[in-house]
């Protein structure tokens, strides 16, 4: 079924955007819980343009953040693997790659920042040293030429006094200089791709505004691609050129922001844009999406959606859908939408 | 002692004759909201004392200072500011969970510093709370039942059978089913914490609800069915609401009033739909304006503000703004602002109402055409 | 809990050493061939036999009849003052958790003052000056041991103090002794009765220790103590009358210990699915 999907949608994404620099199919990854076996992602396709920024949105439990660490190998054995999919980055597949050589597409090719600095920085080493460390391990610098490297990177993300700074320690800056200096180290080797989970959750608002737009800054400058993981739809809207959504481990609809944000193909889209609380709204009831998020070793039969959706038919119980291509660069894994698209072409 | 303290018409609550115990919860909005409010906040101030280095001495964190708010039935005053503000710290002080350093709280007239332990504890039923961490906010070795029943024993209200209806009912009425009764927090999500939680609050039928970020740990689609059930329990049962959030998007949906906190100090006061057409004060400007919203097509307005938010410990001079703000000028770093009104609108700004447009030409008040339809 | 309890093999062993005690103690009168008290005249000093499984002492009293009532002294010295020291400890704890600022602070300090005194030698002077009886030595070790439980349950109650549920019951207008009773102390429970449990073996040993001295149980009552320090004269000639309650003593303490550590894990909230 995916298989399908896979082969037909091909000419469509490309049309979009240059070339494909990271290109994931089918990826599946599953945990052992005390439950049993739990497909966290489940039969996942999509891709990151060069110098793209991509988001991967959705609620807890959706699958996103184990889709990115998945990407990097880092899903936590032995209770969770990868067990089926290709992950291409610029046509070599990552896993079929020997630990060895995953280390050093980590942090060099492939880099990460997640959501809470403060656990991702060792106390007791300067900011400086932990950066020069990276840089000395990826690139082979000498001492000094990291610690210069270190000063320049923190430069880079726009970090006051970097000189200064380097030779601090994490408890002396605050959670926005903090998430910068992950920044800073992310960057440290160049990297083709950044992923970040969720960078700007534990931020205020207005020290959010500053990462992402040096995030955005950055990208542009340094032209790397940008693969952004958040629960935040303002974020998407405003950050980002394409945007898959996720629920329940699959990807249900993929397309231009614009386009999908303005025009939501998939009835979780819909529902989700709608229970947002937007500036300038009379003060009324939002449009809620119904139940729950079904657990993953209880999914429904058919659509994993069908139980909270609208708009349902009676073919939704027994046909899963998969991601079906609808023009403008545009995927709905529904086929109620498929359909309606189908006609109105 | 306590007996002997009957002047205010709450030191009896634990009886139902008092005119403010208005068991059933069905009672109407109080016609006379807008001349007595039902609870006043009246220069509310917290200093803590924090210990300082080894040989510095403790330090002092004002945490709250000078807030003045008068609560009506049936409307809701949002408080919203970033981490630091004071804005969970006066939330408590509203209940006095913490006791003000200056300042007072009046509930229908009566300071609650007035009151006994006792009395103090018998006026709780008409002033609750509802929590952000619904897996903090619950006692994980009781059942659902008796998380929500507890206070209608504590207070004598209901017992046994009649209890067990009562909070059947309430379930029912948060969304809640009846088998949640003997099952304990764990075997729920948050959402469903969080109703058990709301159910808990609304079991003394209270008049006054602070709600303290209570969306910002759900997910958005189980967030939007948690603030649809306050706004329908506030139109039920005519309740005063302080809610307490971080985004501001989650404030102006649910608000009537809108208080921008910064640094423990109120810097805008006014009407929801004011706040989002005309904020005056820089800092609300630069708030609304860095929100994300799915309405993203005027990024070009964006007013990104510099630097951090200074640590309450040790807040700057002045106007506690003037580091970050983009308009400040030489006063501003020196005298402190007070909350001047204008019609209802309240700025603690030297730049508004002193001959200066909107506090500022070059920045243009955030004002959004209304979004598209999803 | 059990089931988690009972996967761990060590801890499950200690259960079980526990519970082969508990039964020695309370069935001591029917287990034991003899009465404790008994002088078999012509069996005196006689090693472990068909008659005298475990030998006689020198008055020709039935050993194992002797450990088996002495099991009795050494379970209610460890269950009682371990009692006593967790009331105490677990009320000034909470108390102190619960209302922090000065009561706290007085409280702590007295701990502090409490533990720099050498708690044997303290028992030692008490049991010295009052009486030498097993309600003594129970109350005694139990005063002289809660220290340690009040500051475990300060903290618990302390950060408890923080946990919104807490404040809800405040904010529902709850009276400060419902709110611990009801509310904090369930929740600060689990590592008291882990320490509880440890300081059964504490107690255990130094009751015997005190009885090994002749100050704690006296004679005629059995305790392994005691008979301990009987064994210690005949040494040389009766090896059954020291190893007998040494080893009783080391797999009891040994079992305990097991014990606690296994519920310590079973209990641990972090390993406890939220």
């Amino acid at each position: 079924m995916s298989k399908v999907s896979t082969v037909s949608d091909v000419s469509d994404v490309r049309g979009t955007n240059g070339k494909r620099l990271l290109d994931v199919r089918g990826l599946a990854t599953a945990f052992d819980t005390s439950e049993g076996i739990v497909r966290a992602v489940d039969g996942v396709d999509f891709h990151v343009g060069e110098g793209e920024t991509v988001a991967l949105v959705g609620e807890s439990g959706c699958g996103k953040s184990v889709t990115a660490l998945s990407i990097l190998r880092l899903v936590q054995a032995p209770a969770g693997r990868i067990v089926a999919g290709r992950i291409e980055l610029a046509g070599v597949n990552l896993l079929e790659l020997p630990e060895a050589e995953m280390r050093k597409v980590r942090g060099a090719k492939i880099a990460m920042i997640f959501q809470e600095p403060m656990t991702s920085l060792n106390p007791v080493l300067t900011v400086g040293y932990q950066i020069a460390e990276a840089v000395r391990l990826h690139r082979g610098l000498s001492k000094r030429e990291a610690w210069k490297e270190a000063v320049r990177v923190l430069d880079l993300v726009e970090i006051p006094d970097a000189a200064e700074r380097a030779a601090g320690y994490p408890h002396q800056l605050s959670g926005g200089m903090r998430q910068r200096v992950m920044i800073a180290m992310a960057l440290s080797c160049d990297p083709r791709l950044l992923i970040a989970d969720e960078p700007t959750t534990a931020l205020d608002v207005t020290i959010q505004a500053q990462i992402l737009e040096l995030l955005d800054s950055l990208r542009a400058r340094l032209g790397m691609a940008l693969l952004l993981i958040t629960h935040d739809l303002g974020v998407v809207a405003e950050r980002a050129e394409r945007v898959l959504v996720m629920y329940a481990g699959r990807v249900i609809e993929e397309g231009p922001v614009d386009r999908v944000f303005a025009e939501p193909h998939h009835p979780y889209t819909r529902g989700l844009l709608r229970s947002v609380p937007r500036l300038g709204r009379e003060r009324a009831p939002l449009a809620t999406i119904p139940g729950v998020v079904p657990k993953l070793n209880a999914l429904p039969a058919g659509c994993r959606f069908r139980d909270r959706c609208d708009a349902a038919v009676a073919e939704c119980a027994s046909v899963d859908p998969a991601l079906e291509p609808l023009g403008e660069g545009r995927r709905v894994a529904c086929i109620v939408a498929t359909r309606r698209g189908g006609l109105e072409s | 002692m306590s007996a002997g303290s009957t002047n205010a018409p709450m030191a009896s609550a634990g009886s139902t004759n008092a005119p403010m115990a208005s068991a059933g919860g069905t009672n109407a909005p109080m016609a006379s909201a807008a001349a007595s409010p039902l609870l006043r906040a009246v220069g509310l101030t917290k200093t803590f004392r924090v210990a300082g280095r080894l040989f510095g001495g403790d330090r002092s964190v004002h945490a709250v200072t000078d807030v003045n708010l008068e609560f009506g039935a049936g409307r809701t005053i949002g408080i919203v500011g970033e981490s630091g503000c004071g804005k969970s710290t006066l939330g408590r002080l509203l209940l006095r969970l913490l006791l003000p350093t200056a300042g007072r709280v009046e509930f229908d007239g009566t300071d609650l510093a007035t009151l006994s332990p006792r009395d103090l504890r018998a006026a709780r039923r008409h002033m609750q709370i509802v929590f952000q961490d619904p897996y903090a906010s619950l006692n994980p070795r009781m059942k659902i039942g008796r998380i929500v029943g507890e206070g209608l024993e504590v207070h004598g209200v209901a017992s046994g059978k009649a209890a067990r209806e009562q909070v059947l009912e309430l379930m029912a009425r948060v969304g809640l089913t009846a088998d949640a009764y003997d099952r304990y927090p764990h075997e729920f999500s948050g959402g469903q914490r969080q109703r058990v939680g709301i159910a808990r609050a609304l079991a003394l039928s209270p008049r006054f609800i602070v709600a303290d970020e209570p969306v910002s740990a759900l997910d958005v689609s189980i967030g939007a069915q948690i603030l649809n059930l306050l706004l329908e329990l506030q139109d039920e049962r005519g309740l005063a609401y302080a809610f307490i959030s971080h985004d501001l998007r989650v404030v102006e949906h649910v608000s009537h009033q809108v208080a921008v906190m910064y640094l423990g100090r109120i810097v805008e006061l006014a009407p929801a739909r004011e706040i989002y057409t005309g904020a005056r004060h820089p800092y609300t400007q630069a708030l609304l304006s860095a929100v994300p919203t799915v309405d993203g097509k005027d990024r070009r307005q964006r007013v990104v503000l510099g630097g951090d938010v200074p640590s309450p410990l040790d807040p700057p001079s002045g106007c506690a703004f003037h580091p970050r703000c983009p308009i400040a000028v030489a006063r501003c770093r020196v005298e402190a602002p007070q909350l001047v009104s204008d019609g209802g609108h309240r700025t603690a700004c030297h730049l508004v109402g002193d001959g200066n447009p909107s506090a500022g030409g070059d920045v243009p008040p955030p004002v959004r055409h209304d979004p598209a339809p999803a | 809990m059990l089931r988690r309890l009972l996967r761990n093999p060590l801890a499950a062993a200690g259960g079980l050493i526990v519970l082969a005690l508990f039964a020695a103690a309370a069935g001591a009168p029917w287990l034991a061939p003899y009465d404790p008290s008994d002088f078999d005249a012509a069996y005196v000093l006689d090693g472990p036999s068909v008659r005298h499984l475990l030998g006689t002492d020198g008055l020709g009293r039935d050993v194992l009849s002797r450990m088996l009532f002495g099991a009795r002294v050494s379970l209610m010295v460890g269950f009682v003052s371990v009692g006593i020291a967790s009331l105490v400890g677990v009320t000034l704890g909470a108390v102190a958790g619960y209302f922090r600022g000065v009561v706290d602070t007085v409280l702590m300090r007295f701990v502090d003052v409490m533990l720099t005194f050498p708690t044997f030698f303290l028992i030692l002077a008490v049991i010295a000056y009052l009486d030498a009886s097993i309600w003594n030595i129970m109350l005694v070790i139990g005063l002289t041991s809660w220290m340690g439980v009040c500051r475990l349950v300060r903290a618990e109650v302390l950060s408890l103090r923080e946990r919104d549920f807490l404040v809800a019951a405040e904010a529902l207008g709850m009276k400060p002794s419902r709110v611990i009773l009801r509310h904090a102390l369930p929740n600060a429970m689990a590592p008291v009765f882990v320490a509880g449990i440890l300081g059964v073996a504490g107690a255990i040993l130094v009751e015997s220790a005190l009885s090994f001295l002749g100050i704690g149980v006296q004679p005629p009552q059995p305790s392994w103590g005691n008979i301990l320090t009987e064994g210690k004269s005949t040494l040389g000639v009766a090896w059954w009358l020291s190893v007998c309650p040494g080893l009783a003593i080391l797999i009891t303490v040994l079992g305990y210990n097991l014990l606690g550590e296994g519920l310590r894990d079973v209990l641990d909230p972090r390993l406890r699915a939220r």
